[in-house]
């Protein structure tokens, strides 16, 4: 008896402790997942047809939670290697380059991130197109700073990630989707009181609310409950508060894992608030058992499938993995052509080189016609409205 | 809407996963009463539970009484056999070895369902088709009825089979003194293997629940409520039965009522923070019995 005791005393405080510090970013069981999955997911998609070949390596979710936005960033960044390298390479001052990607699962865990960080640079890695999620590349920027490598994250949309030099970024930054979002939804659907649920655990997810709420704020609407989160599947009692309020739409700027929980509940509630989402919505229909609990919620995303000037990557993704691409794998195919343009600039491979090149290149992307960044490291470009409808990604 | 009636709302939220913890709970404690061990692959259980179901739905296409009858079975099998395996050879073990055997096998199970299916979350559609109910502006879900309905019988049957039965009985004895029970010709092992399955399918009850709850499998699923449950059971005073059911229900409102009312992000520090207190003030927990420690 007294064992157990203490057993369970010993277990309650530090479960007690663990609660209060709230976990950085994923919980302990998340990361617990992977230990044995941690298979060599990395591909080497290399033409190989001879000349020097340069390596951009790629880090983000292959197997997990957030799984979908790796396997969609690596498979678009594929596709535009083959097209690249198809087409003779890229031409590197008098030299023509083989673009090779080698990518590794990081299972959204930033210590997993380091992890793939350093194998990648085990296998001689010129340029990083990653992290896909946010605190995977907060993990890794500053060691990628210390390598001298340039690092374009295709969609790690936390404030600080670019904060160095050599750190560029393709998606919009987290406080940018909270006000776009709140200018929709207080400005142009005219809704005066919105509640928001978030992940207080997670840097995108409070990086966008933060932005939002201020945002509702100036634009002279309300936030009737912000209701947090940080880890679990159960949203009842944040959705029966919400219930309880007078709010007329729900903002909840998280990945489509949590968001699928959050619509089925939703729904089991016999809750009809329409929701509205950030750009890690996207990917939710293939998540949610009954599409019919996110028919009507709109999410910011800066690719839609639907467009013609997608038709042919969708064509060819379609070809290649039976599946649409999202926008993540537009973020992919994007950011290879993003690098190739900058080595085509700087004429050089040199990271000071192509840091500065950067900045002059304008790129003709997926996810948005002439593409610049600012020094800051920030991409120039527009952003587009999703809804679903009838059961389908439509462009608002 | 009124404050009492988001109050109402937010007491059968907590109901719901009480009793699912209490159910869980229940696992836990009789396996404690009877083996003097806590079994901490019990939550993995019902991750088994779970994917059993998933697999008589979606890969057998089952109808959804024969897959449920599947993942009873299965989890059964898998509470016999892991005690049979792990536990029986450490009978007379230091209680610490038993206990490190208990958490390897519940890393074990973890990663064979990790290999299995992998980490990537798999879709399950509930096989709850019940609307739900409303009782003025006071709506409640299907699955909560469902969930309340299914553990009220699963805790009443569960106390009159222990209290009527002469299989109850002999649980009780064994329980009372393991010494004394073999030698009134009680058959020690048997009844303890019977008190694994039922544990087991207790567990797999619960596992149901929990995808029809949440619609959603991860190997780890079966972590979080199996520590909570653990809680609710030492709350409630480890190795009494009513004592996990009122431990179960007491965890699941006071974290879905400080959820509400006090603090999200607190609410887990909260029911450690009470089960610290209980444990001080009552060591045995609320409904346990002081027992001398036998030297």
């Amino acid at each position: 008896m007294k064992k157990v005791r203490l057993v369970a005393l010993g277990l309650a405080t530090t479960l007690a402790l663990a609660s209060l510090a709230g976990c950085q970013s994923k919980s302990e069981t998340d990361t617990k997942q992977g230990t044995d999955t941690n298979t060599d997911t990395s591909t080497d998609s290399s033409a190989n047809a001879g000349g020097e070949t340069y390596v951009i390596g790629g880090i983000g979710p292959l197997t997990g939670d957030a799984a979908s936005y790796g396997i969609s960033v690596k498979q678009g960044a594929e596709i535009a290697i083959k097209e690249i390298n198809d087409a003779g390479g890229v031409k590197v001052g008098d030299k023509t380059l083989q673009l090779s990607l080698k990518f590794e699962d990081d299972q959204a865990t930033p210590d997993k991130a380091v992890t793939a960080y350093n194998s990648l640079m085990d296998s001689k890695m010129d340029a990083l197109l990653g992290a896909v999620t946010s605190g995977s590349c907060l993990a890794v920027a500053n060691l990628a700073q210390e390598d001298d490598i340039l690092m374009l994250t295709p969609s790690g949309s936390a404030q600080d990630i670019t904060k160095n030099t050599n750190v560029f970024r393709l998606c919009f930054t987290d406080p940018l989707q909270g006000e776009t979002m709140a200018e929709h939804m207080i400005t142009d659907l005219k809704f005066k009181n919105v509640a928001v649920i978030y992940k207080n655990s997670d840097e995108y997810s409070t990086g966008v609310y933060e932005a939002f709420a201020k945002k509702v704020a100036e634009l002279g609407g309300t936030i009737t409950t912000a209701e947090a989160f940080a880890d679990g599947e159960d949203f009842n009692t944040q959705l029966t508060s919400i219930k309880g309020t007078d709010a007329e739409a729900i903002f909840a700027p998280i990945y489509y894992g949590d968001a699928s929980h959050i619509v089925t509940q939703a729904a089991d509630l016999s809750m009809t608030l329409p929701f509205f989402g950030s750009d890690g919505w996207d990917g939710i229909l293939d998540t949610v058992t009954d599409k019919a609990t996110v028919e009507g919620a709109t999410f910011l995303s800066p690719f839609f499938s639907g467009d013609k000037a997608a038709a042919d990557f969708v064509t060819k993704y379609n070809e290649a993995y039976k599946a649409t691409p999202d926008q993540f794998a537009a973020d992919g195919y994007d950011g290879v052509y993003v690098i190739k343009a900058a080595l085509e600039k700087a004429a050089s491979t040199k990271t000071a080189d192509l840091v500065k090149a950067m900045t002059e290149i304008s790129v003709d992307g997926l996810t948005g016609e002439k593409i610049s960044f600012t020094e800051d490291g920030e991409p120039q470009k527009a952003a587009k409205f999703i809804k679903i409808v009838n059961g389908e990604y439509t462009a608002e | 809407m009124g404050i009492l009636q988001n109050i109402l709302e937010q007491f059968i939220n907590g109901l719901r996963s009480g009793s699912i913890y209490a159910l869980i709970a229940l696992g836990y404690t009789m396996v404690y009463g009877i083996a003097k061990m806590i079994n901490f692959a019990h939550g993995d259980i019902i991750m088994v539970g779970a994917y059993a179901l998933y697999v008589g739905l979606s890969i057998l296409h089952l109808p959804a009484i024969l897959a449920i009858l599947l993942s009873l079975v299965v989890c059964t099998i898998f509470g016999v056999v892991i005690e049979r395996v792990a536990y029986k050879p450490l009978r007379s073990a230091p209680p610490l070895a038993v206990l490190i055997t208990a958490i390897g096998v519940s890393f074990l199970l973890q990663s064979v369902s990790l290999l299995i299916f992998g980490a990537t979350p798999i879709p399950q559609e509930s096989i709850v088709k019940f609307a739900g109910i409303k009782i003025g502006g006071l709506s409640i879900s299907g699955i909560t009825v469902v969930t309340l309905i299914v553990t009220t019988i699963c805790m009443i049957s569960l106390t009159w089979f222990i209290q009527k039965t002469k299989m109850g009985s002999a649980m009780r004895a064994v329980a009372e003194d393991k010494g004394a029970a073999e030698l009134m010709g009680i058959d020690v092992n048997k009844t303890i293997s019977l008190t694994f399955a039922i544990g087991s399918a207790l567990a797999s009850i619960a596992g149901i629940l929990y995808v029809c709850q949440y619609q959603s499998l991860k190997p780890t699923l079966g972590a979080m409520p199996g520590i909570k449950a653990f809680v609710a059971a030492v709350l409630g005073g480890i190795g009494s039965v009513p004592g996990a059911m009122l431990g179960g229900i007491i965890l699941g409102l006071i974290e879905s009522l400080s959820k509400a009312y006090i603090s999200t992000e607190l609410s887990d520090a909260i029911v450690f923070g009470i089960l610290v207190l209980v444990l001080l003030i009552k060591p045995s927990g609320l409904l346990g019995k002081i027992r001398k420690e036998k030297v």
